[in-house]
């Protein structure tokens, strides 16, 4: 270097700080890596407070595989099966990409605008199925009542969890309605209101002997949520203020409702560095068709988004551990 | 970049294979949870110590063939990795520590 300036560029050059290439990585790659790093610590910072809450609330976390047990168009309870397919979905469009990199190198166009599209349709399949994860959450599967007092308490049946339509018949009783711009005030609305009220479910935990409440408390000997005895769980049920179905941000059947905030947050936060990938990934495919790389010479393009995409999978392996696994 | 055209297709392929075997030994366990691994272990249980290391495992393979740390020059490679574990491990320990502190002083006082 003549002097400690900055070295006018061509336009052309912009992209690649003008042929300057500290430690051997061209501007753009380089930049692509401390981008990583700093939204590396973005999720990190994430997890870390998901780490700290959970230790927080170590004694009555949800647990996760009675959370997440739901496969697509299947009935019955298989958890971990479903984000176990979209880990591999991940990955392997990671493959595909890295694919698509080492095409590059070679100059192999076609084969690389067939790797980039693999690539896309994994990624579109990947936010296909947190969207269906979200709203199997969201539905919920059980339904629970909320005590005065901000607890949880679920209902089982010879120790395994069931819904409150599998004990509680008939419709909702007490003649509430859900208020609507029709029926009521025309400026105010609420959101839906659930399928029970408390007293029948009271009323229907009172008719079935056989029925149990949970609380959220985990046995830490067995790690297992306790079950109550029947005389301990209406006592519990008495202070019930309302039944929830589902779980928000406000609510959330499976247990403490900051659970279920950091599954949002997190999740979500992810599936959208998974959809703005995607976004990026449709940019370069179509630049390769178009040759716009083939004119350039290299393809070092597709190998920048393609750290973005790997860095993508990799904090997925780590909300797979920290939400689903440990 | 000297690194830049030679082909990795068969290493590619052997670090999938490695990355989902990986990932089926993780599912499997958590699936399975064998009480003697579910249940005891220092600090947390041994179950969560080996998903905690499975997954650093995958981490450091993804990293350093797909997105090719390996081929970088050492110093750049150490700009990216030290400060990001130094920072991560500093946050995740002190953020830990502080939540078991909080169990601690707040869950004699919720009554269940």
């Amino acid at each position: 270097m003549e002097a400690n300036i900055a070295i006018p560029s061509e336009s052309k050059e912009t992209w690649n700080g003008g042929g300057v290439k500290p430690f051997g990585a061209s501007y753009g790659k380089m930049m692509m890596w401390f981008f990583i790093v700093s939204d590396a610590l973005t999720f990190s910072g994430f997890l870390a407070a998901y780490g700290l809450t959970r230790f927080k609330f170590i004694d009555s976390w949800p647990i996760a595989d009675e959370v997440f047990t739901h496969i697509p168009f299947i009935h019955g309870e298989y958890p971990m099966y479903y984000v176990a397919f979209m880990t591999f979905i991940l990955i392997f469009s990671s493959v595909t990409m890295v694919l698509a990199v080492d095409a590059g190198h070679k100059m192999q166009k076609s084969k690389v605008a067939w790797y980039m599209f693999a690539t896309i349709i994994g990624g579109l399949i990947f936010v296909g199925s947190q969207a269906w994860e979200w709203n199997t959450f969201i539905k919920g599967s059980y339904g629970a009542v909320k005590t005065t007092d901000g607890k949880i308490l679920q209902f089982v049946k010879d120790g395994k969890q069931i819904a409150l339509s599998d004990f509680v018949v008939d419709a909702r009783v007490d003649g509430r309605e859900q208020h609507t711009r029709k029926n009521g005030l025309w400026f105010e609305k609420e959101g839906t209101i659930s399928e029970y009220s408390v007293a029948q479910v009271v009323n229907a935990y009172k008719a079935n002997s056989d029925v149990q409440v949970r609380t959220e408390l985990i046995d830490l000997d067995k790690k297992q949520k306790t079950i109550l005895s029947r005389e301990e769980g209406l006592d519990r049920l008495l202070k019930g203020k309302m039944v929830v179905e589902g779980a928000n941000l406000k609510v959330n059947e499976y247990g403490n409702t900051i659970f279920a905030d950091f599954f949002f947050f997190i999740t979500g936060f992810h599936g959208f560095h998974v959809f703005s990938g995607i976004v990026i990934n449709i940019i370069i495919f179509f630049n390769v068709i178009l040759g716009t790389y083939e004119k350039r010479g290299h393809y070092e393009m597709v190998e920048k988004v393609g750290l973005y995409w790997h860095f993508v999978d990799l904090v997925w392996v780590f909300v797979f551990t920290f939400f689903y696994l440990v | 970049m000297a690194h830049a055209h030679e082909s990795n297709v068969k290493r590619i392929w052997m670090v999938f294979g490695l990355l989902s075997v990986i990932t089926i030994i993780e599912v499997a366990l958590g699936i399975i949870k064998p009480e003697a691994l579910h249940l005891h272990g220092p600090g947390t249980s041994w179950l969560n110590w080996i998903f905690i290391i499975l997954t650093l495992a995958k981490a450091y393979y993804i990293t350093w063939t797909f997105m090719h740390m390996e081929g970088e020059k050492k110093w750049f490679r150490r700009s990216v990795v030290w400060t990001a574990v130094f920072l991560i491990v500093y946050l995740v320990t002190l953020l830990l520590i502080e939540g078991g502190y909080l169990y601690e002083t707040l869950s004699p006082l919720v009554k269940w």
